[in-house]
């Protein structure tokens, strides 16, 4: 009997196990479950949660209730894992042996890694909605919000989401307009990339979805302290420059989960692990995986790229414990709505080699791409239930695969030099 | 891509002003690409970034991020920015002569 460890009972985890528990019999492997407590998170939730058009009760749900029966829960944090032993170290001292690690266990926030992140004026001056308190804190300052400048600033990547703090742009836009204040308060977008976005078509697109909507784009800002002395709050780089601002929305840099810094070999610098970007086995033991943000893999940290890979890392591990080569199919595709404000969002799609295009989704005749509009934003919301009904039990998605689809997709907007290095 | 000739010998630079091929660089280049970009000297600890940085791509096969320098290199953060002003990570593997860093997205 095969023993199946999943570290993490979020996205990743709990799509893993329960499409790892459906593959392999009960008497083939057994599967359990940790993570250190029971609230399963809807993370694309909080981006809403602010505007008061999400409700923590609506978005946090039991891990344990959306694992198969036949899955072991076990609710303990992790001390670490010996690699060499194949043992993890559990914090109540019980230790599970396995054949096979997942790890799944995505990425946390560290606002101690900036000065002005922790202690008085967070939460007070400044805020995150990365996680579910400071989302509900922030809709209470959204709430009494009239007249300042409002500034959302990414620290550093990578992040979680990175279109989250773009849609949160584009959603403080319509929420000021909805309270009749939008000409009293300027809204900054600042970001350590030197455009909106990461490459050449979503920067150039999303960068002018900023200026139609009259909200100032400050780049290759590396904010190194957020000081909250003055009668105004300020963000300061480390080239020491500075945005001012009377309130802010600061998305902390992230690292992996911290039993993986303290398990040698399993990370990198940051505590991601170190997987191959095609097959998602480490490159420090072949019995173990990771899948969703834990992964250091040179793609976004989406939940849409944790259930592409989902498909992929499940293959392996079957195909690991009958010792037969693996399925090196994963090519980093992500697929991602963004709210734009008004009852509408824009779908990109994108992989390790092709980046976000216009055209279609998943076909010609799919869902617009790179394009506003109101059929993306009830694919937005629907997806929320998709999310707990299928993605998450792990059933597939009609359309929707592991690898990218390029049918769709127009290359016409691309310059020559992109092309070649797209 | 374009060829030029620096420190004497005949190099490939891409579109952004990196090494097309790392193997050519030395440290002769390291000096006159530095001076390009208005870093003049090159102190000990620029050399120690720049080491660092092809060590690290040497072995990972591409070059750290500003957090990850700050966090292994031996430099801090804010003294990696007064070394390589503006974006310490992109500056010093451009003179160290190894790709731009991997953009995350």
């Amino acid at each position: 009997m095969h023993r199946i460890v999943v570290l993490g009972g979020g996205t990743g985890g709990t799509l893993a196990a329960n499409r790892l528990r459906r593959a392999l019999g009960t008497s083939e492997a057994s599967v359990t479950v940790v993570d250190q407590d029971d609230r399963h998170v809807y993370q694309p939730g909080l981006l809403f949660v602010p505007f008061g058009l999400a409700h923590l009760d609506e978005i946090v749900r039991s891990r344990r209730r959306q694992l198969h029966r036949d899955i072991e829960y076990l609710q303990d944090p992790v001390d670490r894992v010996d690699i060499a032993e194949r043992r993890v170290h559990l914090g109540s001292g019980q230790v599970l042996g396995y054949d096979v690690l997942v790890v799944a266990s995505g990425a946390v926030l560290a606002p101690e890694e900036t000065e002005g992140l922790t202690g008085t004026g967070w939460n007070e001056k400044a805020f995150t909605f990365y996680d579910p308190e400071g989302a509900v804190a922030l809709a209470g300052a959204l709430e009494w919000f009239a007249e300042g400048s409002l500034v959302v600033n990414v620290v550093e990547m990578p992040i979680k989401c990175p279109v989250a703090p773009l849609e949160f742009c584009f959603l403080a836009d319509w929420f000021l307009q909805q309270q009749g204040v939008r000409d009293e308060v300027d809204l900054t977008y600042v970001t350590p990339l030197d455009g909106a976005f990461t490459k050449p078509v979503a920067s150039r697109r999303l960068g002018g979805m900023l200026e139609e909507r009259g909200i100032e784009l400050v780049t290759e800002f590396n904010t190194g302290e957020v000081d909250y002395s003055g009668q105004r709050g300020r963000i300061v780089s480390y080239d020491d420059r500075e945005v001012a601002f009377d309130l802010a929305v600061v998305i902390p840099v992230h690292n992996g989960a911290p039993y993986v810094a303290r398990s040698p070999g399993l990370g990198d610098a940051l505590g991601f692990v170190t997987v191959d970007d095609h097959t998602l086995q480490s490159s420090a033991s072949p019995h173990v995986f990771a899948l969703g943000d834990a992964a250091a893999v040179p793609t976004s940290k989406a939940g849409s790229v944790t259930h592409f890979e989902g498909e992929v890392l499940v293959e392996n591990v079957r195909r690991f414990l009958d010792g037969r080569p693996l399925d090196a199919s994963y090519d980093g595709h992500a697929n991602c709505f963004i709210e734009t404000g008004f009852s509408k969002a824009m779908l990109i799609d994108f992989n390790y080699d092709v980046e976000p295009l216009p055209g279609r989704f998943p076909g010609p005749v799919g869902l617009p791409l790179m394009k506003e509009s109101h059929l993306n934003h009830l694919g937005k919301l629907l997806f929320q239930w998709l999310y707990w009904h299928s993605l998450l039990p792990g059933r597939d998605i009609p359309g929707v695969h592991s690898a990218m689809p390029a049918g769709g997709k127009d290359r016409g907007e691309l310059s020559e030099s992109e092309v070649s290095t797209s | 891509m374009t060829t030029d000739t620096i420190a004497g010998s005949e190099i490939q630079l891409d579109d952004e002003g990196f090494l097309v091929d790392p193997t050519q660089w030395n440290e002769d280049i390291a000096v006159e690409l530095a001076r390009r970009e208005g870093i003049e000297p090159l102190t000990d600890r620029h050399w120690q970034v720049i080491r660092f940085m092809r060590s690290e791509y040497e072995e990972k096969g591409t070059g750290p991020t500003v957090r990850v320098l700050g966090k292994t290199s031996g430099v801090p953060i804010k003294e990696l920015y007064q070394l390589f002003p503006k974006g310490p990570a992109k500056l010093a593997a451009k003179i160290a002569g190894i790709p731009k860093p991997r953009g995350c997205i």
